[in-house]
């Protein structure tokens, strides 16, 4: 077991299995929110399902319409139930931050440093909570 | 450090400029705050990329601020939408879907914005100035803006950009100041044939290898020995905004703000420095093309961003005394401003005899405007050949512009190699 202790840019806790990659995804043309899929076919993680996982991703890339699809997720209940990052992701946080405003259901967003981020690996166990600690259980 | 606001952001955030400004302030703050900047600026213009229908929850953010009366404070154009709003039923477009885009139409359009409805809006009269801080959505756009123009935009999410152009206001971060322009990461040409430099397939592909290997550090390109027009340039930002984060690159001698190496990187020193081969452009050009099957094709697809009056002008001879083969699609996705100045000076005729369709107000991306039936596409657009594996779950060749319109005629994919050899 870890802990790490993250930089909460939307706060909240919550705790599920980490479904991690290296790789920064748009969610426009890579998120179908009304699955929770992955569905850019050149990502790593494409075909899994990010629906209530832990997700954990350095950052996204690409289109602007990512925030939208966030927030449709959010709504639909499709979302993960939190994302660690490697920084501040604007698109990110902007689905969180309208997703409260609009619905009172913000997820919480959360940033760690490059080198402790990598320690977090698919099918891992994670709990957030809402100082921005964050405990790994390893799954091995 | 703290968000420290004027009086008169704290009066909108207070409810004195009414609730929809109060809304989109008090969204504007939250961010400001999120993202460490320590006051905000004020825009001169904005571009609404929140217009694109995904779902319910945008389509309910876009009618709050309506019925709260928002309404927004600097000149507004608006991205492409979820439908062409005239001819949608040409297409595979459902009533319910057509409903609902339709609706979120009226909402931005309620708000006092100007109706482009572009991906381009560079290339139409309200294009901004060098030096202005805008607001804007839509990654080509965003990109486009910053590198060829030198107007001031952060890289804007959907549902931001419009809190942003009701308040005039804008997080001073990111783009907006000096010294986050600055260059990070050369790209050096190497061994490049002036022909391919010129040939309009030489911008998706270097914009698509830009973006994988830049991420969301500014890139700057050396080397080149062309002047690119405004729509190579244009087919270079959306690619790198596609593969990457790319919301602004540098070419030595071309682009504003890098007039020479050392203005470009603000007189520091590239972090990284990456040759670019022919070799290494050839790998990004394979990776555009998306197809198990090396020739089927049934939609020829060009526009994404909206093609342009130039545009136009070029395929029309390309097309001339042509017809396509009668199981091949061919489209083109552009504006209502320019699909009607190409009508003007004459190219539509040309199109029109050849059996192309046109698309305005959206695109194949945005509107879920393809039958099932259509599976094998081609572009000379980075942009489509990125995204509609994922998108649309369609299979894709990349070509040129030439390659498309014999393609279309043959009924089957043809390439031109002669540049990439």
């Amino acid at each position: 077991m870890i802990t790490i202790q993250g930089k909460s840019f939307i706060q909240g806790s919550a705790n599920g299995i980490a479904l991690a990659t290296s790789e920064p995804l748009s969610f426009w043309g890579g998120y179908d929110w009304k699955t929770g899929e992955i569905i850019d076919r050149r990502h790593p993680l494409s075909g899994m399902i990010a629906k209530d996982k832990i997700l954990v991703i350095p950052f996204t890339r690409g289109s602007s319409t990512t925030t939208a699809v966030l927030l449709e997720a959010i709504r639909a209940k499709t979302a993960p139930k939190a994302i660690i990052t490697t920084s501040t992701d604007f698109f990110f946080a902007l689905a969180s931050v309208v997703a409260d405003e609009l619905y009172k259901m913000p997820i919480p967003l959360i940033a760690v440093n490059k080198n402790e981020f990598e320690k977090i690996k698919t099918d891992d166990e994670v709990e957030i909570d809402e100082k921005g600690m964050i405990t790994v259980t390893l799954k091995t | 450090m703290t968000l420290s606001l004027t009086t008169k952001d704290q009066a909108m955030l207070q409810g004195d400029f009414g609730p929809a400004t109060q809304m989109a302030m008090k969204i504007l703050v939250r961010m400001a705050e999120v993202s460490g900047a320590t006051e905000l600026l004020d825009i001169v213009g904005a571009h609404i990329d929140s217009t694109v229908y995904i779902g319910d929850a945008g389509l309910e953010f876009a009618e709050k601020l309506a019925s709260l009366g928002a309404k927004v404070s600097v000149p507004t154009t608006l991205n492409v939408s979820g439908l062409d709003e005239h001819h949608w039923q040409e297409w595979a477009v459902t009533n319910e879907w057509a409903k609902q885009a339709h609706r979120q139409m009226i909402a931005y359009q309620s708000m006092g914005t100007i109706p482009t409805w572009t991906c381009a809006p560079y290339q139409t009269e309200y294009k901004p100035k060098f030096g202005d801080q805008i607001a804007w959505g839509e990654s080509n756009a965003i990109a486009f803006a910053n590198s060829v123009i030198g107007a001031r935009t952060e890289r804007y999410p959907d549902l931001f950009d419009i809190c942003c152009a009701i308040t005039a206001r804008a997080p001073a971060i990111g783009l907006h100041l000096t010294h986050n322009r600055a260059g990070k990461i050369l790209l050096r040409l190497k061994n490049i044939p002036l022909a391919l430099q010129e040939s309009d397939e030489f911008y998706p592909v270097l914009g698509h290898l830009m973006g994988k290997i830049s991420l969301d550090k500014i890139p700057v390109i050396q080397g080149l020995e062309y002047i690119p027009n405004e729509d190579q340039l244009k087919a270079l930002a959306a690619a790198g905004a596609s593969s990457g984060s790319v919301a602004m690159f540098h070419i030595i001698g071309v682009t504003p703000e890098a007039g020479t190496f050392e203005s470009a990187f603000q007189n520091n020193q590239p972090q990284e420095i990456i040759e670019v081969t022919m070799d290494v452009l050839r790998e990004s050009r394979k990776e555009l093309t998306h197809q198990t099957s090396e020739v089927s094709l049934d939609l020829v697809v060009l526009g994404s961003p909206h093609f342009s009056l130039a545009e136009f002008k070029q395929l029309a001879p390309l097309v001339k005394g042509k017809r396509k083969h009668e199981n091949v699609k061919f489209l083109v996705t552009s504006s209502r401003a320019m699909t009607q100045l190409a009508k003007q000076a004459g190219f539509s005729d040309d199109l029109q005899n050849f059996g192309a369709q046109l698309t305005v107000d959206t695109c194949i991306l945005t509107s879920p405007m393809l039958p099932k039936e259509i599976k094998y596409l081609m572009t000379n657009s980075a942009k489509f050949a990125y995204y509609s594996p994922g998108l649309l779950g369609k299979q894709i060749t990349f070509g040129s512009l030439k390659d498309c319109v014999e393609s279309a005629v043959a009924g089957k994919v043809i390439r031109d190699e002669s540049l990439w050899k």
